[in-house]
């Protein structure tokens, strides 16, 4: 079960609280989310972003952050005139955002891809999708990251 | 020994979608992990990431150090016409590597 | 007499003191998510893939005086029955697979935790994928099924904990966010997303030591060999899964 978030592409409005308790120190998370809302604005340039048509996967409860699987599908008919150019995936916690930018167009058929992702703690997944009329459509999920027990450093 | 697998369908029908999955062997460092001694452990991982029908560029991805290791990327494509898919994955410290499909499309 | 009778009974029953009965076993498999399931059950993308295929080549590939091709055919089920008891010792596949290399082939045996020795592991495993476990308790096995399970038993490290502790009385309640499983080997070597790569069950095993802050035995050391044939035996007739993928 995904729980969805507004996600605000403004510094410091990126208030998504999560519901279990991350291990990062509030500094480091307020850098990361700084830089996270820098990335989404260099690929939108600004642009507002809309929520719908995108819809990200990712399991809400990850068994480990180092491989986590995650899908994003767009609604959308990738005909010549009407289809998705770009898909690019974000973490809200990651020492540095991003995660993919998949660049398709009308020969993909549709517009659905997977890949395996890390997420370095609990937090914001967000996929934005760029439509070939410009705009740009999200998704985000909440994730929550736990880690193994029984590390090979005895480190926890 | 840049190892990587297809899985792909070898025959379709003309104007269906079928799906690919690719997957690459490479450790993916992702350059923020540090030695027990405290030295930061360069960064290591593929960048990009394309394919090719019969010449045609008809994905592309760009990979960063979020990526996991031995990455696995699936997309989708429109068999248009019988000929050959090429994949290739170029990375840091030269890494490339490239593997191609034939698909017959009926 | 009486005393190897006790023990001997305790060792035959199911149910004794702590021990899972045996149809309420189940496999790691089960305690993981959805996506990591479907990980290790799609062949084209198990990342364990890329260890079958060196396994592959390895197996075919003149080494000394022959290659593994040279004599052996199918090794399925050969997986299963392992660790076997030869010469008073408890030997498990990789050491197998170094005895015949030294012995047979002629050539050196590989490190343990190689990427070599993983591959020709896993490519040897596979073969058993499906079938269940078929390690007995005998003549021969039974001193080393009891050294492994007094080991099971013993509370060590710093934080004092036995196996059985977590694995047989608390399995399935959660610790540290992440939920106990029952400590079946049913599916090595396994790609393990902590490791990012594939490892042996001694690797695990020596995790689980440091986990408790004792000194981890070696690779390969009767200790853990023992323990792994007390591990077989504990997942007997449950299907092994190699290559399988967990957290």
């Amino acid at each position: 079960m995904t729980s969805r978030r507004r996600f605000l592409a403004v510094v410091g409005g990126a208030l998504a609280a999560s519901q279990a308790t991350a291990q990062l120190d509030p500094n480091i998370q307020a850098l990361r989310r700084a830089a996270l809302a820098k990335a989404i604005q260099k690929v939108t340039e600004g642009k507002p972003m809309r929520t719908g048509k995108v819809k990200l996967q990712v399991p809400p409860l990850i068994d480990n952050g180092n491989t986590v699987p995650l899908s994003v599908a767009v609604d959308s008919p990738m005909t010549a005139t009407d289809h998705v150019k770009a898909i690019h995936v974000f973490t809200e916690k990651n020492p540095q955002p991003y995660v993919l930018s998949a660049y398709l167009g009308p020969r993909a058929g549709r517009a659905s891809i997977s890949t395996r992702a890390r997420i370095a703690d609990t937090g914001q997944v967000i996929a934005i999708a760029q439509l070939s009329d410009g705009s740009f459509w999200q998704d985000s999920v909440s994730v929550v990251v736990t880690l193994s027990a029984c590390l090979e450093d005895g480190l926890i | 020994m840049a190892r990587v697998a297809i899985t792909a369908p070898s025959r379709a029908k003309k104007g269906e979608v079928i799906e690919i999955k690719t997957l690459a062997a490479h450790v993916m460092e992702n350059g923020f992990r540090r030695t027990q001694e405290g030295t930061l452990i360069p960064r290591d991982i593929i960048t990009q990431f394309a394919c090719t029908y019969n010449g045609v560029e008809v994905f592309r991805a760009e990979l960063y150090p979020a990526m996991a290791a031995n990455p696995l990327i699936a997309f989708t494509t429109v068999a248009a016409e019988s000929g050959t898919l090429e994949f290739k994955w170029t990375g840091d410290n030269g890494y490339s590597a490239t593997q191609s499909v034939t698909l017959t499309v009926t | 007499m009486r005393a190897a009778a006790l023990v001997l009974s305790i060792l035959c029953t199911s149910l004794a003191a702590g021990e899972i009965p045996l149809a309420e076993r189940r496999s790691g498999y089960e305690f993981m998510g959805r996506e990591t399931r479907a990980m290790q059950d799609d062949d084209s993308t198990n990342p364990a893939l890329f260890w079958l295929m060196d396994g592959e080549t390895l197996w075919n590939r003149k080494e000394g005086a022959a290659a593994c091709a040279s004599c052996h055919r199918s090794m399925a089920g050969v997986a299963a029955r392992y660790p076997k008891v030869d010469s008073g010792r408890a030997v498990n596949l990789e050491q197998q697979i170094n005895a015949c290399r030294t012995e047979r082939q002629k050539a050196a045996p590989f490190a343990y935790e190689s990427r070599e020795l993983l591959a020709l592991t896993a490519y040897v495993a596979r073969q058993s994928r499906g079938m269940p476990i078929a390690v007995e308790s005998n003549d021969a096995t039974r001193p080393h099924l009891e050294a492994g399970r007094e080991l099971f038993k013993r509370r060590q490290g710093q934080l004092n904990l036995a196996c059985t502790q977590c694995h047989d009385d608390n399995w399935g309640k959660q610790l540290a966010g992440t939920t106990i499983p029952q400590a079946h080997p049913t599916g090595y070597p396994i790609y393990r997303l902590e490791w990012q790569g594939l490892g042996s069950l001694h690797r695990r095993l020596r995790n689980c030591m440091i986990g408790v802050r004792a000194e981890p035995y070696p690779y390969g050391s009767p200790e853990l060999v023992d323990l792994e044939l007390y591990l077989m035996w504990r997942a007997r007739g449950m299907k092994l899964e190699t290559p399988g993928v967990r957290p």
